[in-house]
């Protein structure tokens, strides 16, 4: 039973967090495929694109132009080709209130974006076997919520 | 209006089994922890429209010794996590090692290399996957919680929540509560 390639997509305004996510990824020993979009509704028209595989996980960063965070994310568990997709907040936000209405809105993962590259690799391995976990172990998926 | 259930996975999934291989006409004998014994050998396309017909309801047909062997182990935590009164009074490595008949070396390793996580820490997330169960349900105190799956305290459990998921059993509780109003 070996993992399969993790589908990843990450919206993020912010070209040097991009660059970050992506060297911080291919640093690990996971074997994954990433897809970038740079703001919110071009993160939608990729999502309702069918050409589009949809993606494991989705990294969704809160501050972006056109669409917010919080507005892609009400979108997503609306949509009900979309409703089951893994998403991920990604956010330099650590307020306590950010995070509680991320989880109301349906996110399953919070997390506060590191600046150190070498946490930024360890919280990435976390996320994505936790995320592994909970599409392969038969856990329920409405209680997936994980905050790091 | 809203409906509370509760479900035994344990008694689904064998009436699942059970009606399927009766549909395909297939002659059985139901044994321990997801056993079955077929009288005669199955034809390979009838096997794969069982595991097919199985599949949608997240049962899977494993067959080599090493998967089966992992599965059992999964089983027997599970099924000790849930049931109570099927905690052992040993500790639980040598609680799989006697069920298993293996030693629990063997086990732990096997599991680690297949499943790229180690028992303990299965053991862990299911625990808390149990406690996030009875939280939402609301029928225990997070005390009463702690003492069905064999806290030493409300703090060890709270601890280890918080270090799963990264909140502490309060904010889950709310978090749920606002998610079904939300809706």
């Amino acid at each position: 039973m070996k993992p399969v390639k993790a589908k990843i997509l990450l919206a993020d305004d912010d070209e040097d967090d991009r660059l970050f996510f992506k060297d911080a990824l291919e640093s690990l020993k996971m074997d994954t495929e990433v897809d970038m979009v740079h703001d919110g509704e071009k993160l939608l028209e990729y999502l309702e694109d069918d050409s589009n595989e949809l993606p494991h996980i989705l990294f969704l960063d809160l501050n972006m132009p056109c669409k917010n965070g919080f507005e892609c994310l009400d979108a997503i568990r609306q949509s009900t080709r979309l409703k089951d997709m893994t998403v991920a907040i990604y956010s330099t936000s650590g307020d306590d209130r950010d995070i509680e209405t991320a989880f109301v809105k349906g996110a399953n993962v919070y997390i506060r974006k590191p600046s150190d590259f070498d946490m930024l690799k360890k919280t990435l391995s976390e996320v994505l076997n936790v995320d592994w976990q909970f599409r392969t172990g038969g856990l329920n998926k409405d209680t997936f919520l994980f905050s790091i | 209006m809203k409906l509370y259930v509760k479900y035994d996975i344990n008694l689904a999934c064998k009436v699942i089994l059970q009606e399927k291989l009766e549909e395909f006409g297939i002659e059985y004998e139901l044994k321990e922890l997801g056993e079955v014994e077929i009288r005669g050998n199955l034809q390979p396309d009838v096997q794969k429209q069982l595991e097919a017909a199985l599949e949608r309801y997240g049962i899977r047909i494993v067959s080599n010794h090493k998967n089966t062997l992992i599965e059992k182990t999964k089983d027997i935590i599970i099924e000790m996590i849930y049931e109570k009164e099927k905690l052992p009074n040993t500790n639980i490595s040598t609680y799989l090692a006697d069920r298993l008949n293996h030693s629990y070396g063997y086990i732990s390793n096997l599991f680690s290399e297949v499943t790229y996580s180690s028992i303990e820490n299965f053991i862990i997330i299911q625990k808390i996957e149990r406690a996030k169960q009875l939280i939402i349900e609301g029928e225990l105190t997070l005390t009463e919680i702690s003492y069905q799956l064999n806290y030493s305290s409300v703090a060890h459990l709270s601890n280890q929540f918080k270090k799963t998921t990264g909140l502490t059993p309060t904010a889950f509780q709310r978090i749920i509560k606002k998610r079904a109003g939300a809706r």
